[in-house]
């Protein structure tokens, strides 16, 4: 049983697209629809990698970041977060929340695939 | 004192007469011997039968040695005294020629008096030249005076100089402005009153501390111009630039003083806020949408795509484009303008915001702070007033949570930014803090500061970023802050050595005019001189405050443009016998404010002053009596005019208002109005000054000093 990816979005408009190409990648999808939800799947589930978007209703993608990172169960989870907000101070609070990557949208799906991959070793 | 010397010279003749005439009769005794007792014996039977004759007889030869004496007491002694007196009030005084006939009682003392007359009017011809040649100079001072104070009022900006304890020496109308707005009072601006009233005192401290700084490094002051951003207590945002001036002489030595330029921000910011908050969520959603149609797009391109999947693609292609066109159309409504003012954030020395920085913390936590060593050429572009505020409510809330922290702040480049960390290490065998109860912290509003103002909302303002960072090694939490650098290194501003303007040659900037304390000079001090109009004279008996009238002083000169002139409705009825005094009747106090709604307004108004008046324990009982009442304390220092009097003119029988004011060459108006009383008093007061100097009563302290040694001081009310 390999372990799942799961994608935390509230937008559906790009959660089909990531799922949909996931998929192919011959992966398991969970599909989270706001930052709390993200965190219960990520302690039940134990993904083998999140997507995380960083502008959620109610918990940010920023504050499951710090929240993952300060629960030793799980601060080992690989953490790639994927958002809008692109200044250098948003990429530069992402990394400092303990995401591994940080892509900022738009991005390209080939690039996001290989970087993907190299999360998952 | 006076008097007791006056009776025991009128009674020592008479008292040395029955003495001598006694004293004489027992040595011719004495001389006689044995043969005295036929003598003694026969005067006896004299005595007893004619006794009073003789006791009449030395009566008359006292009282007239008594009235003799009392006629030389009065040339030889009184004389002179009060000679000594009205030599004082005519040296003190410019207006007055000659000294009044009843004090030159013999011809050597009018010999004296004529020629003090003469000194007198020689002195006179030499202070009229002195003034002409004064005058003469001034003349073109004040025509420079009145075109700073008509450029300062064609000034956009509200302006402000103050000394270095920031009282005013000189505003200009948008100032008052200003403070009316900020919900303070237009009457908080006034010559002598303190800045810290207007503006907040840490956030003006912050700026001083900042220019000062610059200028011990050596930058000349021209160029040592600090900005703060500030709120007001209502809310209002507030630009302060605060400039030094320094002594005229050389760019070395203290701050005299400095000029404050405020604009309030409010507006501007509010706008650029909203302005700024809709271009990045417009970038936002546009980065979102792209990224969802571009997704979309690419998944298309796979050649295998499912008839379903294709047409769930294509859907999400269709909903982007809609929702883009309509948020396109929202937007065109409001759409963002040329950039006007953003947050005011200016440039500053990394090493110097850690200093500043080091400084509050260590009084935060009252221990030291352990630093790194910034990078020496670090310009940050900053508020680091308000950054400042945000680092203290984090050590706060680190204080709070553990017990002892060791706090550390470290400063150091990170590329086109600097990294502001906030780290603390506790004592072994404490828990380290949960990192989830600091990931919180940063969006707490910070305490003390007006509006709901958050860590992160400061950071935001710089277009940083807060987070809580991990030690890698240690696994420490710690607040990194990220900030921006200044663009380029501040250049000096051209400053022509000596290009100072004139108007700083005026004497404004000598030591401030404090609070009152007994060490400080009376010349220097600000006084509220006021009186009471009552409705009768027993405050604890009912009687109530009808008028108050008060007018202040400041360097010795009466502001007549600063006064109280108030009628209080007593809640009684007024007795017909005070109306025919004082003229106030009944009507006249319908509908106006009741002592509890007045006497705030004094309190104010006599703010860090010494309050003077006549006969002050009278008044001031009254005043007194409505503490409980208004919840107001007036424990301010107190002079008396009445006491004073007494003590610069002892001989002098009256002590009256009136008997002063002609005695120093006053003239009264309104008497009985408790304005022109407060206005007769200041004028009797502000000549006293140079009297009571002449008796070495130079600073509050002895002048309060000498009136509790007065006869009078023993009245009680």
């Amino acid at each position: 049983m390999t372990r799942p990816v799961l994608i935390a979005d509230d937008e559906p408009n790009i959660v089909i697209s990531l799922e949909f190409m996931l998929k192919r990648e011959g992966h398991r999808v969970l599909i989270a629809r706001n930052g709390a939800e993200a965190l219960d799947l990520i302690r039940a589930e134990r993904p083998a990698l999140v997507l995380l978007d960083a502008m959620m209703p109610g918990m940010s993608g920023f504050e499951v970041c710090e929240a993952v990172r300060a629960d030793p169960e799980i601060a080992a989870t690989p953490i790639l977060m994927l958002t809008a907000k692109a200044r250098p101070p948003d990429m530069a609070r992402g990394i400092g929340a303990g995401a591994d990557a940080y892509v900022p949208k738009p991005f390209s799906t080939r690039d996001l695939i290989a970087r993907v991959r190299e999360l998952l070793g | 004192m006076r008097r007791r010397g006056l009776v025991a010279a009128v009674l020592a003749p008479g008292v040395a007469l029955a003495l001598w005439v006694v004293l004489g009769a027992v040595v011719f005794l004495l001389a006689l011997g044995p043969r005295s007792a036929a003598l003694r014996a026969t005067w006896r039977v004299a005595l007893q039968s004619h006794g009073m004759l003789l006791v009449l007889w030395w009566l008359i030869a006292a009282a007239l040695a008594g009235w003799l004496v009392r006629q030389l007491y009065g040339r030889l002694v009184r004389g002179p005294e009060r000679l000594l007196a009205a030599t004082r009030i005519l040296a003190a005084q410019e207006d007055a020629a000659s000294l009044p006939e009843a004090v030159m009682t013999t011809r050597a003392t009018r010999a004296l008096g004529s020629e003090i007359e003469r000194l007198v009017a020689e002195r006179r011809e030499l202070r009229v030249e002195m003034a002409r040649l004064v005058d003469e100079a001034s003349r073109s001072v004040a025509e420079q005076r009145d075109q700073l104070a008509a450029l300062m009022d064609e000034l956009d900006h509200a302006v402000a100089v103050c000394n270095r304890d920031g009282r005013m020496l000189l505003y200009n109308a948008r100032m008052r402005k200003l403070a009316g707005r900020l919900a303070v009072g237009a009457d908080r601006v006034a010559l002598g009153r303190s800045i810290h009233a207007v503006l907040d005192p840490a956030a003006i401290g912050h700026a001083l501390e900042t220019v000062e700084g610059r200028i011990a490094r050596g930058v000349p002051a021209s160029a040592s111009v600090a900005q703060v951003v500030t709120t007001s207590a209502n809310g209002h945002l507030l630009r302060v630039s605060l400039a030094p001036v320094q002594q005229a002489e050389g760019e070395r030595g203290e701050l005299r003083g400095y000029v404050l330029l405020v604009d309030d921000v409010t507006e501007d910011q509010q706008r650029q806020a909203r302005r700024d908050g809709a271009l990045l969520r417009m970038t936002e959603r546009s980065r979102a949408a792209i990224a969802n149609l571009q997704a979309a797009l690419e998944m298309l391109d796979y050649p295998d795509l499912s008839p379903e999947d294709r047409e769930r693609f294509l859907s999400v292609l269709g909903d982007e484009v809609a929702q883009m066109r309509e948020r396109l159309l929202a937007d065109d409504a409001e759409a963002a303008h040329e950039l006007a003012a953003r947050w005011p954030l200016h440039d500053m020395l990394g090493s110097d915001l850690m200093a500043a920085a080091v400084r509050r913390l260590q009084a935060t936590a009252g221990a030291p702070i352990t630093t790194s060593p910034p990078d020496a050429e670090l310009w940050l572009r900053i508020d680091s007033f308000g950054l400042i505020g945000a680092l203290d409510h984090l050590a706060r809330r680190i204080l709070h949570l553990r017990h002892d922290p060791v706090l550390w702040l470290r400063l150091n480049r990170a590329g086109r930014h600097a990294h502001l960390d906030l780290d603390w290490v506790v004592r072994e065998g404490i828990p380290p803090v949960d990192p989830r109860a600091l990931s919180t912290m940063p969006d707490e509003p910070i305490d003390g500061v007006p509006g709901t103002v958050s860590v992160r909302d400061v950071i935001d303002r710089h277009g940083g970023e807060i987070w809580v960072g991990r030690n890698p090694d240690t696994g420490r939490s710690f607040f990194r802050m990220l900030l921006p650098l200044a663009a380029v290194e501040t250049a000096l501003a051209e400053a022509k050595p000596g290009s100072r303007p004139e108007f700083y040659d005026f004497d404004l900037f000598t030591a401030g005019h404090g609070e009152a304390v007994d060490s400080r000079p009376l010349v220097e001090l600000s006084f509220t001189v006021f009186d009471c109009e009552t409705t009768g004279l027993d405050p604890a008996g009912g009687d109530e405050i009808i008028q108050i009238g008060a007018v202040r002083i400041l360097n010795t000169r009466i502001l007549e443009g600063e006064v109280i002139d108030q009628l209080v409705d007593p809640r009684r009825l007024i007795p017909e016998a005070g109306t025919a005094i004082h003229g106030i009747r009944q009507d006249m106090v319908q509908g106006q404010p009741t002592i509890a709604e007045a006497l705030p307004v004094f309190h104010r108004f006599a703010e860090g002053s010494v309050l003077v008046g006549h006969n002050v324990a009278f008044d001031l009982r009254f005043l007194q009596m409505k503490e409980r009442a208004t919840g107001l304390r007036f424990d301010h220092p107190v002079l008396d005019t009445l006491l004073l009097s007494s003590v610069l003119h002892p001989a002098e029988e009256s002590h009256s208002l009136e008997a002063i004011a002609a005695r120093l060459g006053v003239r009264i108006g309104g008497r009985h109005t408790a304005l022109g009383d407060a206005l007769a008093t200041a004028e009797v007061f502000r000549r006293m000054i140079p009297l009571l100097a002449r008796q070495g009563i130079v600073t509050l302290g002895q002048a309060r000093a000498a009136s509790d040694q007065s006869q009078f001081a023993r009245l009680r009310y």
